[in-house]
């Protein structure tokens, strides 16, 4: 017993080590390259976006892989950080002049934000199975967006005012002003995400899961996932640790908000940014990266979100192969023919024919 | 008398999302699977009867022929090369998938047609009616969208209980196998589903067009997530589910759009089905799912 759990310990360990060590390289390798100037402008600002859509894979990841259950709704998620600390930011950034402490402030009130609202939806949520249990996170994701488009807040000396209809209907004194507008958002907010950071949260994110999921209550989740009569019968509390894992993954695309908001100068809730388009992108991340497998998620939202950027030379056609290329990945991935071609053609099974061969004419 | 306008737009809205919905719960029904390009197709008939009348001048009535005809085509297409190599793989293959022809579709559509919003003209030229003294007016699309939903539910549960293709589509989304032993050709059935749901979508697009007539590549990504809501809240996979889902949103949707706020009434449309699917887990109609270990 005691030597299993030894190398569960060190599977965790080792896998957060090469993940850690294969950002950290990354990290170096651009910094160098930023340094050199061998850095294209476009490449630049990609770099905080590939670190908060990895954030969102590896977190949507622990809901439909490792929880197993299919969520559409994880961009409402990420909406609630990103307003949330935007807000916190934008409101204090005259009383807290040094942008660590306020950015770290900002991610915690972001991720608790997104974890409060994560836990309340999951409770609700969780109870639903399936498709069913699909469609009802896509519609907490779009109310979430649509009542922020709705949403306007503005501080006064009297404190904070707070209206779903307009801006004056906020009756703010002469002082005040207006820091979320509505259907205009929050403009404004510092610029206080950098790389570093980025990579950082990247990487404490992949260990806060990689270490839930070799842990007890992570072997009590994809025992859910495996067989939820079957683990119940075993005394496994279900509501509880679907509602833990579903919290923390809420936590996390709250994090990835947060990022998002503090990267830009206007934040308003579109359906480009926090519709159900952008969830289904992360899922789309998860499922070509490989469901709970998480390098994968990280691998995938980096390479997708390069693809887009590197086939731009295409011009009006970058969509159209994005999405053909979408549709020949997962065929080429499922199709039971593929898989025999695959198994009959892998570089593995040549080099074990050649090395057969060898033998045989030995 | 405003209320009972309103009403009456809302279940003409409402009949639009039910034939659309239809064509999601029936290939949900027998494939298993959430087909998210379904929308896609309704915005593709949009443009093919746009284009019909307002370059060629052919009849209307011609045009929508036409497009029922290029999207039943399309669906078919789509079902051969897209859903069918994937036919036994995990459901979210074959969902993510479904999203990217939905994106090749929407693209298709801005390279062909462009990206500015195209104004739709009506295809349907029967006269508005007005009642008690012209305080009440039920436009003429209106008039045809209601009845003609009404047909095609009568046609469609008709043909699915009584014609033997039908009896099939039944016995497969029962189930499959067993389907297969009683010599029901399964890859016939399902493609002859995704020929009637998206002539279903061919439909919809002229008349829902015909009433809100701003036309573009993604016009039709929201009736199609709104239709869906609508078969989820009948219970995904019942054809009279599909019919009170999509009449009760409809409703719904223009009630909460002229009394509560035109901004909140996608939360609130959302917000009802939350709710329903709280006190029915599988919908109005839906069936229990048994559970066995």
């Amino acid at each position: 017993m005691k030597n299993t759990a030894k190398k569960q310990m060190s599977k965790s360990t080792r896998s957060n080590l090469i993940m850690t060590g294969a950002i950290v390289l990354v990290y170096i390798v651009s910094q160098i390259m930023i340094a050199g100037g061998a850095m294209s402008n476009l490449m630049k600002g990609l770099l905080v976006p590939l670190c908060y859509y990895s954030i969102l894979a590896v977190s949507l990841n622990l809901t439909v892989g490792i929880l197993g259950e299919l969520s559409l709704g994880h961009a409402g998620f990420m909406c609630i950080g990103a307003f949330t600390s935007a807000f916190f930011s934008k409101a204090t950034v005259s009383v807290i002049t040094n942008a660590g402490v306020r950015f770290t402030l900002a991610i915690l009130i972001g991720a608790c934000a997104a974890a409060l609202f994560g836990g309340l939806i999951g409770t609700v949520v969780l109870r639903l199975q399936g498709d069913y249990l699909a469609i009802v996170t896509l519609a907490f994701g779009e109310i979430i967006k649509n009542v922020v488009n709705a949403l306007f807040i503005g501080i006064d000396s009297n404190g904070i005012h707070f209206s779903m209809k307009d801006a004056m209907a906020l009756n703010l004194s002469e002082d005040g002003k207006i820091i979320v507008n509505g259907p205009r958002g929050i403009t404004g907010t510092p610029k206080d995400a950098t790389f570093t950071i980025a990579a950082l949260l990247l990487i404490l994110t992949f260990v806060i899961v990689t270490n839930l999921v070799n842990s007890r209550s992570g072997r009590a989740i994809m025992a859910i996932r495996d067989n939820r009569i079957a683990a119940e019968s075993v005394g496994i509390h279900i509501t509880k640790y679907k509602i833990l894992a579903f919290t923390i993954s809420a936590a996390l695309a709250g994090v990835a908000g947060v990022l998002y908001a503090h990267n830009i100068s206007t934040l308003i809730a579109a359906p480009k940014n926090f519709g159900y388009n952008m969830s289904i992108m992360i899922l789309v991340f998860v499922v070509l990266g490989g469901i709970g497998n998480l390098k994968g998620s990280v691998i995938a939202a980096v390479v997708l979100t390069m693809l887009p950027e590197y086939l731009r030379f295409m011009q009006d056609y970058r969509m159209l192969i994005y999405a053909v290329i979408l549709i020949v990945m997962m065929i080429f991935n499922w199709n039971p023919k593929c898989i025999t071609w695959r198994k009959n053609h892998s570089l593995q099974g040549y080099f074990a024919r050649l090395t057969k061969k060898t033998k045989k004419e030995a | 008398m405003s209320f009972l306008s309103y009403l009456i737009k809302g279940i003409s809205l409402g009949s639009v999302y039910s034939i659309i919905a239809l064509g999601y719960t029936m290939v949900y029904g027998i494939a298993k699977m959430l087909n998210f390009a379904h929308g896609d197709i309704i915005m593709i008939g949009g443009f093919v009867i746009f284009t019909i009348t307002s370059t060629l001048g052919l009849n209307p009535f011609l045009a929508v022929l036409l497009s029922i005809l290029l999207c039943t085509l399309l669906g078919v297409v789509i079902e051969r090369i897209a859903y069918k190599p994937l036919r036994n793989a995990t459901s979210l293959a074959v969902l993510i998938t479904a999203i990217g022809v939905s994106y090749f579709l929407q693209n298709i559509a801005l390279l062909i047609f462009g990206a500015d919003t195209k104004s739709f003209t009506s295809v349907i030229t029967v006269p508005p009616l007005k009642l008690v003294g012209g305080n009440l007016a039920i436009s003429g699309e209106t008039l045809v969208t209601i009845p003609l939903c009404i047909i095609i539910m009568v046609a469609l549960t008709t043909f699915v209980k009584k014609s033997k293709t039908g009896r099939g589509m039944t016995a497969v989304s029962e189930d499959k196998e067993a389907a297969i032993l009683m010599g029901v050709n399964v890859n016939r059935t399902i493609t002859i589903t995704f020929a009637i749901g998206s002539a279903l979508a061919a439909v919809a697009s002229a008349l829902m067009f015909s009433s809100y007539p701003s036309l573009s590549s993604t016009s039709g990504a929201m009736p199609g997530i709104k239709a869906f809501v609508a078969a989820v809240f009948g219970g995904i996979g019942s054809i009279p589910g599909a019919m009170i889902g999509g009449i009760l949103l409809g409703v719904i949707e223009i009630l909460s759009r002229a009394y509560i706020s035109s901004q909140l009434a996608d939360a609130i449309v959302f917000f009802v089905l939350i709710l329903v699917l709280l006190v029915k887990p599988t919908g109005i109609l839906g069936k229990k799912i048994q559970e066995k270990v």
